[in-house]
């Protein structure tokens, strides 16, 4: 019974799905992407095979889980490394078609008598009410217009005998809805010529400004002038050469990794933050190996009393949240006002600049890296220490060894080869620790010299982060490049570790 | 062990706990300060670890009060700390939720059943795992830009994206439940499928009450990774009021607007029970993780 109520469920459940993903592919269709609802419908029809075959049984437990994975790991990944190779930037973010209909969208005012236009409440929305000189009035439906639509609205009006109900909208308020007024295309009966906003109060009759020809060039028919699509430069441009925005994406090859290997302007950053970026991760894998390895050694240490303490209030730094305890480090190091400073100026008088000098803000982040990662580090050198036999220490205290020949002889060399996969994962994820570096620095301070935003405490990831997000160019191609470029290294590294690992695998058991 | 002592030891052992001790202190001198200061009065000002006199400003405004200054003048909280509280609970809660589903089911199709590329399709999750979500942040915003044009509850800006982007990453976890799965004997779900049992019913009724310790801790990693995830968050994720706390937190440290006191009293109070969640769950996990299947 209960099954067969499971199993109803199930099946309501999964027409509903179909049913949703078939009113997605429409209104996809609709809305003239003709090729990704194509896309959508073969993913849905597979998908739908996929469920229902008995042969593909087990894919009805996979099919979820890895479809995740795929769309939302892989494809965003290989997306990347597609994007890597565009132009794909601020300044040219539209697709080809998007940009020339941008352009065939645009309009002017092709001269003839102008009407005068009054905008008259309606509830939330307005009215549009024109005149003409001989007194002709005109009244559309109600609309919008709080927000512009990105796109020309097309409003017809009506033959008005009367304004409409209540007060006009003063000059102040038009100003406001001056972005969705501009966009509104007004088709008066009887003009051959849709009108366009020419003023406060005003609508003139305009004409698009451009025609396109035959061979895909734009003709400005104010001007004469013709805009032609360059294709390498993803910008149409006029006969003089001339760059017109928008520009579109365009494939642009190599250009993007030829630009970070050679041009100077590039390479010199590009150099520092790479080398800065392996000395950060080395250098927070050896700080807290040390630091973990020593501590996990005292705490293994059998004479130690309140050890289980001693655990738990170490611990401590690792149960806080990353992004808490990162930004108490930020407030703590402030220059000016943060605590530690404080101290070191009453005890020694002295106020470091951790933020604005390069070398004490990478100090600052190896400290609190190393302050964040010990524990991990600690957890794990405790866990293999106690694997190690303890007869070979007592063999060495009956050969008078003493605690160092303990150390450098038996901990270390049993310890070395386990951790040194764990280790690595520690250096490629370090490689990548874009958390501790965006809310501890930022990247700063930033170098003086650099195009593009880059600081002396960036590390690849946040320096891709910014060229992507944060700088007013907002560059996706480059940075999709860089990104694409941590990505081979970063694939190598968990080559190499799965390597390790198996490597060590009969050690292990 | 029993060994001659000789008389350095006790030494040593003096030596060993005062450096412990020393060591301790400092580590947690982050957090003494931050209580400290979020029960001084100001944002600004610098004093002992023992505020002379305690003020409960910064509290009151964490907790979404406002307070009179000594000008007479009110003042409003800076930030919704406890409706970010919210926004990242929830989407942890439902980014567990569907994590779970699709890794549980995920993982008996691994553990279980027999399919062309299973072997390869396990290698390929363990690579996939190593590769941060950083590095795709480009694409995963151009992708959830192009699905807001269609569905606007799953754009840039609302939490759905944010849900989906994080369900991708179940490929660590579907490694867990698997490795738990086959510590569960398969003769068991055989015997039920010789009684008649349906594979989604022995995976159901059989298999899945035997692995609540694991499922459990698989939820609560999920949860726990949702709730601390920046990259992602930052970068979908725009208007105040739907920001998780991540992304919130760090607007309280802003150069022109830096509000040291504040932050540390909605740092402690939405810290807390983020912490004590880890703690737990890290018990949770050791127990899970470590014990089978079966009670022996």
């Amino acid at each position: 019974m209960q099954s067969k109520l499971a199993r109803w469920a199930g099946s309501v459940l999964g027409l509903v799905l179909i049913l949703a993903s078939i009113w997605l592919i429409t209104a996809v269709f609709r809305s003239g992407h003709t090729w990704v609802a194509l896309t959508f419908t073969v993913i849905l029809a597979g998908s739908i095979w996929l469920l229902a075959s008995p042969r593909l049984y087990p894919w009805r437990y996979l099919y979820p889980g890895v479809f995740a994975a795929l769309v939302f790991v892989v494809f965003p990944a290989l997306y990347t490394v597609s994007i890597g190779f565009t132009n794909y930037s601020s300044t040219n973010l539209l697709t080809f078609d998007r940009a020339t209909q941008y352009f065939l969208d645009q309009t002017y005012s092709a001269g003839g008598d102008a009407l005068d236009m009054a905008i008259y409440p309606a509830g939330n929305d307005a009215r549009v009410f024109l005149t003409a000189a001989d007194g002709h009035s005109w009244v559309s439906d109600a609309i919008n217009l709080d927000k512009p639509t990105g796109k020309p609205v097309e409003l017809k009006v009506a033959p008005a005998t009367a304004a409409p109900a209540g007060e006009k909208i003063a000059i102040r308020g038009v100003i406001a809805l001056q972005p969705a007024l501009k966009e509104l295309r007004i088709s008066v009966p009887d003009h051959v010529s849709k009108y366009q906003i020419s003023g406060f109060s005003k609508v003139s009759p305009s004409a698009p400004l451009f025609q396109q020809n035959a061979d895909g060039s734009l003709k400005n028919l104010q001007t004469g002038d013709v805009l032609k699509p360059n294709i390498k430069t993803g910008f149409y441009e006029t006969t003089a050469g001339e760059k017109v925005a928008p520009g579109f994406t365009v494939k642009v090859g190599l250009a993007n990794f030829t630009q970070l290997f050679t041009s100077t302007q590039f390479r010199g950053p590009l150099l520092k933050i790479f080398v800065w970026t392996v000395s950060f991760a080395a250098g927070t894998v050896l700080l807290t190996f040390v630091v973990g390895f020593l501590l996990a050694v005292a705490l293994s240490w059998e004479s130690l009393k309140f050890r289980g303490i001693y655990r738990v209030a170490l611990f401590l730094p690792y149960a806080v949240p990353g992004f808490i305890s990162i930004l108490i480090f930020r407030g703590l190091f402030n220059e000016n006002f943060g605590e530690i400073n404080y101290v070191l100026h009453s005890l020694f008088g002295i106020k470091p600049e951790w933020f604005s000098n390069p070398w004490l803000a990478r100090a600052m982040l190896l400290i609190v890296n190393t302050w964040l990662g010990y524990p991990y580090i600690m957890l794990l050198v405790m866990g293999l220490i106690k694997s190690i036999p303890s007869d070979l220490y007592e063999a060495s205290a009956i050969h008078g060894g003493g605690a160092w020949t303990n150390l450098s002889r038996i901990t270390l060399p049993l310890i070395a080869k386990p951790i040194m996969p764990l280790l690595l994962a520690s250096f490629a994820f370090n490689f990548n620790n874009f958390v501790l570096i965006s809310l501890l620095t930022a990247g700063g301070p930033d170098f003086a010299d650099s195009l593009t935003p880059a600081g002396s405490t960036d590390i690849l990831v946040s320096y891709t982060y910014r060229i992507a997000f944060q700088d007013s160019g907002q560059n996706f191609g480059l940075a999709a490049a860089i990104s694409t470029v941590i990505f081979v290294l970063v694939g190598a590294l968990s080559l190499l570790n799965l390597k390790l690992t198996r490597v060590n695998a009969p050690d292990r058991k | 062990m029993a060994m001659v002592l000789d008389k350095s030891h006790t030494g040593r052992v003096f030596a060993t706990h005062l450096a412990l001790i020393v060591f301790i202190a400092l580590s947690l001198f982050p957090f003494l300060m931050i209580v400290s200061i979020s029960l001084r009065a100001g944002n600004f000002a610098a004093g002992g670890i023992i505020p002379d006199h305690i003020s409960l400003e910064h509290w009151k405004l964490a907790l979404g009060f406002s307070y009179i200054d000594q000008f007479g003048h009110q003042v409003d909280p800076p930030f919704p700390v406890l409706h970010w509280l919210w926004n990242s609970c929830k989407v942890a809660l439902m980014t567990a939720v569907v994590v779970l589903t699709l890794s549980t089911t995920c993982a008996y199709a691994f553990a279980r059943l027999k399919f062309v590329g299973r072997k390869f399709g396990l290698n390929a999750l363990f690579l996939m795992q190593m590769f941060p979500s950083v590095l795709s942040l480009i694409a995963i915003y151009a992708i959830f830009d192009q699905i807001g044009n269609y569905a606007p509850w799953l754009g840039i800006d609302s939490h759905g994206s944010l849900v989906l982007a994080y369900a991708g990453g179940v490929a660590l976890h579907i490694w867990t439940i698997k490795g738990y799965f086959e510590t569960i004997p398969v003769e068991i779900e055989e015997a039920a499928l010789v009684d008649g049992a349906s594979h989604f019913q022995t995976f159901r009724l059989v298999l899945l009450p035997m692995a609540v310790p694991i499922l459990i801790v698989v939820f609560l990693l999920s949860f726990i990774g949702a709730i601390i995830e920046y990259p992602v968050a930052s970068v979908l994720l725009h208007q105040e009021q739907n920001l998780t706390l991540a992304v919130g937190s760090k607007l309280y440290l802003y150069t022109q607007n830096y509000l040291w006191g504040d932050f540390a009293a909605a740092a402690i109070l939405s810290g807390l029970p983020i912490t004590v969640l880890f703690l737990l769950s890290q018990k949770w996990m050791v127990n899970g993780l470590t014990s089978g299947g079966v009670k022996g």
